[in-house]
């Protein structure tokens, strides 16, 4: 399926999602996030893989990216979350993907998303006695030195 | 009698966990109950550093993602800057990166079967004949570029340096002379009863978990599945050539090493091709070296020899990237390890760990 | 009553026996790793000595030199007494192997059974190294070697009491008088004895593809992981002296021992030693390893009942 084909399939049943202009992605509010994913698995669309999970410190909002491809009907899709510093809680997808066990564990780590109902929510690059995370915009480090910028 | 659990820890420092690795193991006797994996002991923050370099300065970066195929690591880069500037390669350029993507996949599964068949317990014999085939390829490697490991060759808009002169005659004799050795290894240890009895219906990965565990590369067409991104989104020039996709038929740790022995061989057949339709022209990149590409986001997947590797790149505009994201291959086959060993024994861990071939530097990044 | 001469004779044949043991399992690593590295298309050692040949001088200079690292909760009796549980026994089977006509230490009539016994207390040292190290890999380690050498133990014994059937004595003289015209490897039911002993034997002296109590992929060193300096040096000697043992006894029983024309009986029954030696060698490097169940299965499954029917058949063979 063609990607505008896509996104009109999922507009029909979901109407608050939104296209991002550019980029082709798909942003849904939050708490949408679990009923779309569940229509995401089944017929049409059949996206049984979710590639990769990542996040942006965008300075204003936190956006979660979810990257998913379909292996039979080679088509894919990614689809943002935006989520506020102070309440940086979002769905776990694990029970649907078992690859999102290790990406949301990741995320978690590096920038403090909040996976819920998550079944073993802890640090996985990191030690586990971790403070921070390391890629949000503002963290510091008192032994890094940024090189100066051209 | 009495009977206890006890834990026993593969710890960082093994002999046979590729990496440092740890792996927590609750035993029964010499059967696994349960299997912690603790990783991060290579962690170095490169997606953090990548937001504080330039494009073409985070390139020798990557190639120490999977040190063990450092120019397909370059090249899922590249492509990926490329995407989000989209700048174009000549022609030349795209059929140099072919063949050497290809010599390092060709180079990374010989130690991928070196190094299985050592776990086993071949102890060395397999090994050194796979490191003596990875020589010549190293000795080709190092008339291109000048490296042996870590190569920094493929630059954005093309490659750093134009082959070097009667390069394609020992690209040649280096085919004709593997072609023979790939033979060699499915007599010496494909076949083996002993290999047989080690590794087939040890470590069954179903089609479902396969793709629900979104494994990638040769662990995901051991289980069956023919998705190879050559074939299916194919890159480059990789349309132009003639290869098969091999595919294993139970998913056991078995099937995932055939898939690999048979890659070898299309792997020959694609270099054999690339080498005789090598086109005239440039091939070093002119793009010059601060690229400042316009605001936006790109996405790119390559076939590693590992599975597919992933460049998320977002640019705001500056020099630097604003955020890289490395979806490797590695990191998610690994995951589905704790799933695959409950209940076999200590010996057949270190057995589907091998299978699995995962390589430290790309999981930790 | 020992009077002077033999206690003497007693002191001689022991420091010969030492003397040879010891240049022998120097010269066994030196091949080792010559046919192992030809084997992986590399030279190995080189620079001591021509070809290396003085290697094994220099390792076990080293061994004596390095520190003796003891852990600090290990079982001490125990964890010290294992290397001589494991290298004594060997050395004590010397005593009945013929190395020429009349070139064997005391020619007990009972030879094949003292060999028997003998070799089976090596599996105690093992064993007990694997305990006193307080170490959780030595444990399985030695855990593992127990259950193989005593499943082995019972196929080895069988095609001993085979060879024993056919010569009619289980001295080692007579055994070998009696293949003076004809090889007893040359008979077809000897030979199936044969194949089971070569198997049989490969596991009782831990080499691969039995080497499981030293796997080293999978249990770092196994059991000798804790031990360092010259109690590993003991280990390494015993292993080697093993090796010699059931080579010289599968030569003895199978080969027809010192038997052969022109040359001296000794360089025979040397030449047959060192080949058979040769031949576990080149298995080593050519098979991955077996696993654990898989062994047990091999040898109560497949082998001890291959055993039972050739026993059988040599029987009725000698009763006709």
């Amino acid at each position: 399926m063609r990607q505008g084909e896509i996104y009109t399939a999922i507009i029909s049943k979901f109407p608050e999602v939104k296209e991002e202009s550019g980029t082709g992605s798909i942003i849904i509010p939050k708490e949408s996030l679990t009923k779309i994913a569940r229509y995401l698995t089944g017929q049409p669309l059949s996206l049984d893989n979710l590639h990769c999970i990542t996040a942006i410190d965008r300075k204003d909002k936190i956006e979660v990216v979810y990257i998913f491809y379909s292996i039979c009907e080679r088509h894919g899709l990614t689809l943002k979350v935006h989520l506020t510093y102070d309440d940086p809680n979002i769905a776990s997808l694990t029970d649907i993907w078992r690859s999102a066990n290790w990406l949301e564990r990741e995320t978690y780590d590096l920038m403090g998303v909040n996976f819920m109902g998550h079944p073993d929510l802890r640090r996985i690059l990191n030690p586990y006695d971790w403070k921070g995370y390391p890629l949000r915009k503002d963290y510091s480090n008192p032994e890094f030195k940024a090189k100066p910028r051209l | 009698m009495y009977t206890e659990e006890f834990l026993i820890n593969m710890g960082p420092q093994h002999p046979s966990t590729h990496g440092v690795l740890s792996l927590e193991l609750k035993l029964d006797g010499e059967m696994i109950r349960d299997c912690a994996i603790h990783i991060g002991y290579l962690h170095r923050s490169m997606e953090k550093i990548a937001e504080n370099r330039t494009y073409t300065q985070f390139i020798p970066f990557t190639d120490r993602l999977d040190y063990m195929a450092s120019m397909n690591n370059n090249l899922a880069y590249v492509m990926a800057v490329e995407k989000l500037m989209r700048m174009d390669v000549p022609a030349r350029a795209k059929y140099i990166r072919v063949i050497v993507a290809e010599l390092n996949r060709i180079a990374s599964h010989l130690l991928a079967i070196g190094t299985f068949a050592q776990d086993l317990g071949a102890f060395g014999t397999p090994l050194l004949y796979c490191l003596r085939e990875r020589e010549k390829i190293m000795d080709i490697f190092n008339e291109i570029c000048g490296n042996r490991l870590t190569y920094n060759y493929i630059r954005i808009g093309g490659v750093q340096y134009d082959l070097p002169e009667g390069i394609d005659l020992k690209i040649g004799e280096f085919i004709k002379y593997m072609r023979p050795k790939v033979d060699d290894y499915d007599q010496l240890l494909t076949y083996n009863t002993i290999f047989l009895a080690r590794s087939k219906h040890i470590g069954t990965i179903s089609k479902e978990m396969a793709i629900s565990y979104s494994l990638t590369g040769p662990n995901l067409r051991g289980s069956g599945v023919k998705w190879d991104l050559r074939k299916d989104e194919p890159y480059l020039v990789y349309d132009k050539f003639d290869f098969d996709i091999p595919v294993g038929a139970n998913g056991d740790a078995w099937d995932r090493y055939k898939v690999r022995v048979e890659e070898m061989r299309q792997s020959l057949r694609i270099i054999e091709q690339a080498i005789g339709g090598l086109p005239e022209g440039e091939a070093l990149s002119k793009a010059g070296r601060i690229h400042k590409p316009a605001p936006g986001e790109a996405y790119f997947r390559a076939e590693n020899p590992r599975g597919e590797l992933g460049f998320y790149l977002v640019s705001d505009g500056s020099a630097y990237p604003y955020r890289l994201k490395i979806r490797s291959p590695s990191f998610s086959n690994l995951a589905i390890l704790p799933e695959l060993v409950r209940g076999l024994k200590v010996a057949d861990i270190i057995c589907v760990l091998g299978s699995l071939d995962i390589v430290m530097g790309e999981i930790d990044r | 009553m020992v009077t002077i001469l033999t206690f003497i004779f007693m002191l001689a044949m022991g420091a010969l026996i030492l003397g040879f043991i010891a240049v022998s399992a120097m010269f066994l690593i030196w091949w080792e790793r010559k046919v192992s590295a030809h084997i992986q298309s590399r030279l190995g050692p080189m620079r001591v000595g021509w070809h290396g040949a003085l290697q094994s001088v220099a390792d076990v200079l080293k061994l004596l030199l390095k520190e003796d690292i003891r852990p600090a909760e290990v079982d001490i009796l125990v964890w010290w007494l294992a290397p001589f549980f494991a290298v004594v026994p060997s050395v004590m089977a010397f005593v009945v192997i013929p190395f020429g006509g009349n070139l064997i230490i005391k020619d007990l009539n009972v030879g094949i059974l003292y060999i028997a016994s003998i070799s089976s207390v090596c599996v105690i040292g093992i064993f007990m190294a694997g305990w006193g190290s307080n170490n959780k890999y030595s444990l399985l380690g030695g855990m593992r070697s127990a259950a193989q050498m005593i499943s082995y133990e019972l196929p080895l014994i069988l095609s001993l009491i085979m060879v024993a059937m056919r010569a009619g004595s289980l001295s080692m003289q007579r055994i070998v008088e009696s293949q003076a015209g004809c090889w007893n490897i040359l008979h077809p039911d000897m030979a199936v004895a044969c194949i089971i002993y070569l198997i049989a034997a490969t596991a009782e002296v831990n080499r691969a593809p039995f080497d499981i109590p030293e796997a080293e992929s999978e249990l770092v060193a196994g059991f000798h992981t804790e031990y360092s300096g010259m109690k590993f040096a003991m280990f390494f000697l015993g292993e080697y002296t093993n090796l010699f043992i059931v080579a010289a006894i599968a030569a003895t029983l199978f080969f027809g021992g010192w038997h052969g024309p022109f040359l001296p009986p000794v360089v025979w029954f040397l030449i047959k030693t060192y080949g058979l030696i040769f031949v576990w060698m080149w298995v080593r490097w050519t098979f991955p390893r077996v696993r654990v169940d898989q062994l047990m299965e091999f040898a109560w499954k497949i082998l001890t009942p291959a055993a039972l029917v050739n026993l059988a058949i040599v029987g009725w063979i000698l009763l006709k």
